[in-house]
């Protein structure tokens, strides 16, 4: 989410879906929202019933498509190019919403002198180091800064989630040098019209393979659609985030909106679609490696191996919300630690594991693939990456290494049987009997069958209670992590290596119920509201302190349990246009983030048709239609005195109160691995030259190439002509285990299939229903061609190229069985949040001859 | 009351909630894991364990050059809508089956009670809609059954419940039928000139109880323009059996009436 994070302060979608209704045109790009999300897709429907235009931008016709006005075909892994030619449109034309861009953005700062451009550069920003293939991003500053700051989110180890809000920006006060009328050469606006001179439609019809004329139709529907008196929204999903540029891709649509004055009022913002129940839940509380609950930066060897002292200089800020930095990692520390945490010795600080490389999961899985012994086990949980995961062959094997595997799922998965029936033991490329790895197959718990929280893709956290006991042996994760935990502190507890200081002081104590003595998940929420000095639940985090006498197991959800028996995740009364009362947003239940921003600098509204929160003078306080997102009694003239800290150091107009300016970014300074601003480069694998710069692909990202992640000859490798795009169905979820099980949802799709044009199924000689073979350099897999004028040749650099669409929800086992299409994507780490590239890659289609 | 479903294809998504909802609730079993290679149907038609039928409807005849394809295109589209037992005013199920199985109820749905049918399979052939199906295993005829059950207790059916986008939606015939009328008028009004409903009133069927909005020819959804239930015809069938009966008889009595004896025939078998 550092895409978001990044321009806007925090890493969540920046509006509800049902505040899509009342947007006047909706963008959905890089994602097919009708298919994977549609219980929120009736909002979009209703925006379309209410007159708003729907714009679909996606290599094929899909059911979005279907539902939408407008369908653009572009070829997959074009998508900066075309978000880049909409950026240039509205400059070039003048569109940018000035009133809005001045005081809410950061186009008036002037930025450093010693900057030099992917103009200048041939695709390369000032700062790389080709040796050590990184960025030094020293030049990207404002010109106020000082010239060398610390920039702790650029360490080689560190992932892009830390605090995603980009850019220590360590002395960016209030008030950086800014010209207002956007002409000093070097601020922002201008760098960013030189910077997108070259993405116009001419570009976009060549690199994109979209007709000029269909381009200007859309990004004139958009721009009409944006101003005081309308608001049009962006809808993306892992169609964008999946790419080598996808972090890039994300921030090119934030600068789009903040020129448009699309953030914060009502029908505008950037919808991410998260695709599965509480994947914006897995990254607000972790499960990723580099980040702490709430945002707080996993400390890194080296950079952060002194005190607790040196971690909040190096990541708090001196202006903004994270100047309140040390009360949320100090009130986590206790949560945690309790009673052992103190002041001496810094809260346990240093009971926090290091960051000392890359653990992501395509880190440790390669040093598993290659039996470094780095990893003996693994738990797998709530995933099934024998299907799921990239050159799933490789993980597949991989797993072969370990000493022992836990797997925990509702149904026996391919991750779990790797050793029985794989297609590497069917290949004979693994033997079951030399495989020495012990495999545990604990059957997990269904929502229906625990009490817990989902917290969905707007940031939402909702209570689900158990309707049934879990059938037979199996329990929730909740039971399974706390009796875990249980047995692991009881065997530290004995021993006094200083390895077992940090399980040793653990608060581990939760209320257990039933004849299986199911941990109170209830008490778990309390937790991670947080308590205050007397042990009463805080309603919120602006009663967190510093000083050790607090508790909060994630600062952002301060607040979903604000008094004994007031779970407000659990609340089910909606009322208002935004539903409060139904389930609680994080932060303090704003539905519409940045929502000062729906307000002139004066605190009125820009319009009434577009109003949402408002000062009103005579209560002396913000007011409107949503929680403001704000300081409620902060007034809109408010100027900060000289040194004032944290929210108080910000004028009474900013509304990114994230950012130590209190602007969006349209330039993000630091924080982004891969430049402060977008810049497009073709996917690893390609059928052509990047047509906008000589630099061919993202020179930060990571392709991990090796001879079992092998990549076609870029561009244009005559042995893997046509473009391939993996994606999901409606009837499937994910790695299918748990449809593809069922026979009300299996019958739905049965079968692997492989979307083709008639003049692909013509050319390579195949006809609907047929099976063809598809190969990558990662592997070979069959499909049922299904051949239908919904995928359509495009024409891209003069000559035609084929797009292939694969879903890949099938593995061999379950009711309906198929060859794992993730066998043929690579392992591939964008460098800001390390996530591979499975939406624009290069196959080979060949028709199956069947005797 | 009377009540009826109202199919909006033009808010249809395609997304088979309905299908699976269906299921759920009626604890039909799956009808096959076939690929079928039509669109992204692989259910293929109404039957007895398919009671719910979303319909994929690929109209790619024109292009889609200019972006503008999907729902505001004529030429360049994808349509969806989900297929219902039609639960006929006249229905020819109901009107064929011999044991009293197929009932109206008090909503106006047609039900058929599992306990009383023998099986006998009238029922299919008389459906204009090749809707009633006989399940292979015990023989007997299946059929979406309103969700007489939910609605007796108050709820609504099941699809209509699981319908994301209220294109399946569930009331008041008449009011219903007055939604229709003024959903197609919008439509229309908003450039979409080939939308209709689809509620043959005028036919023998006398109207339904599953009254559809579409784009478009009925045909294009497979279903008939002028559905008839065959019972139309039985007085014209009896009438023509009575006639022929008499002429038969009059031909028997015609030959007494001569009062000649027929020879017997000469034996053809050699002795």
């Amino acid at each position: 989410m550092p895409g978001l994070g990044t321009s806007f302060g925090r890493g969540g979608a920046t509006t509800a879906q049902q505040d899509l209704a009342n947007a006047d045109a909706i963008l959905i790009m890089g994602s097919s929202m009708a298919e994977n999300h549609p219980v929120g897709f009736r909002w979009v429907v209703k925006a379309r019933e209410r007159g708003a235009t729907v714009i679909h931008v996606d290599p094929r016709f899909s059911r979005t498509s279907a539902m939408a006005d407008m369908w653009l075909p572009l070829r997959a892994g074009s998508d900066i190019v075309f978000l880049g030619a909409m950026v240039n449109h509205v400059l070039q034309h003048g569109l940018e919403f000035r009133d809005y861009v001045v005081p809410y953005t950061n186009a008036a700062t002037i930025i450093r002198g010693d900057f030099r451009d992917t103009e200048d550069l041939d695709g390369l920003f000032s700062g790389w180091d080709a040796e050590a293939r990184r960025y030094t991003p020293d030049t990207w500053g404002y010109a106020s800064e000082p010239s060398k700051g610390q920039r702790p989110s650029h360490e080689p180890a560190r992932g892009g989630h830390g605090k995603d809000r980009g850019g220590e920006a360590q002395k960016i006060g209030p008030e950086p040098d800014r010209d207002e009328t956007l002409q000093h050469p070097r601020c922002v606006f201008q760098i960013l019209k030189r910077h997108f001179a070259r993405y116009t439609p001419a570009m976009v019809e060549e690199v994109c393979g979209v007709p000029r004329d269909a381009f200007l139709r859309v990004a004139d529907t958009f721009c009409r659609a944006s101003g005081p008196e309308r608001t049009a929204a962006i809808c993306y999903a892992v169609g964008w985030t999946q790419h080598s540029t996808g972090v890039q891709i994300i921030r090119t649509a934030a600068i789009l909106q903040l020129l448009l004055g699309n953030i914060g009022r009502p029908g505008g913002g950037i919808m991410a679609l998260r695709g599965h129940a509480s994947i914006q839940g897995s990254t607000d509380i972790p499960t990723l490696y580099d980040i702490l609950p709430g945002y707080l930066p996993m400390p890194a060897f080296g950079a952060d191996s002194g005190s607790l002292t040196t971690y909040i200089k190096a990541h708090r800020s001196p202006q903004g919300w994270w100047g309140h930095f040390d009360k949320y990692i100090v009130s986590l520390l206790k949560a945690w630690y309790g009673d052992a945490a103190t002041k001496e010795n810094g809260f346990g600080f240093d009971w926090l594991p290091r960051i000392s490389g890359d653990h992501s999961h395509f880190g440790y899985w390669l040093d598993m693939a290659d039996a470094t012994g780095t990893l003996e086990g693994l738990f797998v949980m709530g995933q099934n990456p024998a299907v799921g995961a990239p050159n799933a062959r490789l993980e597949r094997r991989a797993l072969a290494n370990l000493k022992w595997l836990v797997v925990r799922d509702m149904v026996e998965t391919e991750t779990a049987t790797f050793w029985l029936d794989s297609p590497e033991v069917a290949r004979g490329e693994l033997r079951t009997e030399a495989i020495g790895t012990e495999v545990f197959l604990f059957p997990a718990a269904s929502h229906a069958e625990k009490d817990g929280c989902f917290t969905n893709t707007q940031r939402m956290l909702q209570w689900h209670e158990k309707a049934v006991d879990p059938p037979g042996d199996a329990r929730s994760e909740a039971w399974f992590m706390f009796h875990l935990g249980r047995r692991l502190k009881a065997r530290a507890a004995g021993d006094p290596r200083p390895r077992n200081a940090g399980l040793n002081a653990l608060t581990w104590n939760y209320r257990t119920h039933g004849a299986h003595q199911e941990p109170d998940i209830d008490e778990v929420l309390q937790e991670i509201n947080g308590r205050g000095a007397d042990g009463a639940l805080v309603d919120g985090y602006t009663q967190l302190q510093a000083d050790g006498s607090t508790t909060s197991g994630c600062w952002i959800y301060s607040g979903v349990y604000p008094a004994p028996g007031r779970n407000r995740a659990r609340e089910r009364h909606a009322h208002g246009v935004y539903g409060q009362g139904w389930g609680f947003a994080w932060p303090s239940d704003r539905r519409i983030l940045y929502n000062r921003a729906s307000a002139r600098p004066d605190g009125r509204p820009w319009s009434d048709r577009k109003k949402l929160v408002w000062w009103d003078e005579d209560a002396r306080k913000w007011t409107g239609l949503d929680t403001p997102d704000c300081v409620a009694t902060r007034p809109p003239d408010y100027v900060p005195r000289k040194g004032a800290k944290a929210d108080e150091g910000l004028r009474g107009d900013a509304p990114f109160i994230m950012h130590p300016d209190g602007v969006g970014w349209i330039w993000v300074a630091s924080g982004l691995k891969d430049g402060p601003l977008p810049t497009h480069y073709e996917p690893f694998e390609s059928p052509f030259d990047n047509r906008v710069y000589p630099q061919q692909v993202n020179p930060a990202a990571d392709p991990k190439a090796r001879p079992d992640n092998a990549y076609a000859a870029s561009p244009n490798d005559p042995a893997y002509p046509h473009v391939l795009t993996t994606y999901r169905l409606t009837e499937h979820h994910t790695a299918g285990a748990m449809t593809r099980t069922l026979s009300h949802l299996a019958e739905l799709q049965p079968e692997l299939f492989c979307e083709i044009s008639p003049e692909l199924a013509a050319a390579v000689g195949t006809a609907n229903g047929a099976m063809v073979r598809i190969t990558t350099p990662r592997g070979s897999i069959q499909a049922r061609a299904l051949v239908t004028p919904r995928i359509r040749p495009l024409r891209v650099q003069g000559r035609t190229i084929h797009q292939v669409g694969l879903p890949y929800h099938w593995g061999h086992r379950g009711l309906v069985k198929g060859d794992v299409v993730n066998d043929l994507v690579a392992i591939s780490e964008e460098p800001n949040v390390r996530i591979f590239e499975s939406k624009a890659l290069v196959c080979r289609v060949e028709p199956v001859n069947q005797s | 009351m009377i009540t009826a479903f109202l199919t909006d294809s033009t808010l249809c998504i395609g997304c088979k909630a309905c299908e699976v909802a269906c299921k759920e609730w009626n604890q039909i079993p799956s009808d096959g894991l076939r690929f079928t290679g039509f669109s992204y149907d692989n259910t293929v038609q109404l039957g007895h364990s398919t009671w719910r039928h979303v319909k994929f409807v690929e109209r790619m005849a024109g292009t889609a050059a200019d972006g503008d394809a999907g729902y505001r295109s004529n030429t360049f589209r994808w349509d969806f809508t989900s297929d219902v037992c039609k639960h006929c005013e006249h229905a020819g199920c109901l009107e064929a089956c011999p044991t009293g199985s197929i009932v109206r109820t008090e909503f106006g749905g047609v039900f058929v009670q599992p306990d009383i049918c023998n099986g006998c399979g009238y029922c299919v052939v008389t459906c204009p809609f090749g809707v009633i199906d006989r399940r292979p295993d015990d023989g007997r005829a299946f059929k979406c059954t309103f969700c007489y059950d939910r609605q007796k207790v108050g709820l609504q059916p099941a699809c209509a419940t699981a319908c994301p986008t209220q294109s399946i939606q569930f009331g008041e015939i008449s009011e219903l039928r007055a939604r229709a009328e003024a959903r197609v008028e919008e439509l229309r009004a908003r450039g979409i000139t080939d939308a209709t409903i689809y509620d043959p009133q005028e036919t023998s069927v006398g109207g339904t109880h599953a009254i559809f909005v579409l784009r478009g020819e009925p045909e294009d959804y497979n279903l008939p323009r002028a559905p008839e239930v065959p019972t139309v015809h039985l007085r014209e069938a009896w009438t023509s059996a009575a006639i022929g009966a008499g002429l038969m008889i009059l031909t028997a009595m015609m030959g007494f009436a001569a009062g000649r004896r027929p020879e017997a025939a000469p034996s053809t078998r050699r002795s």
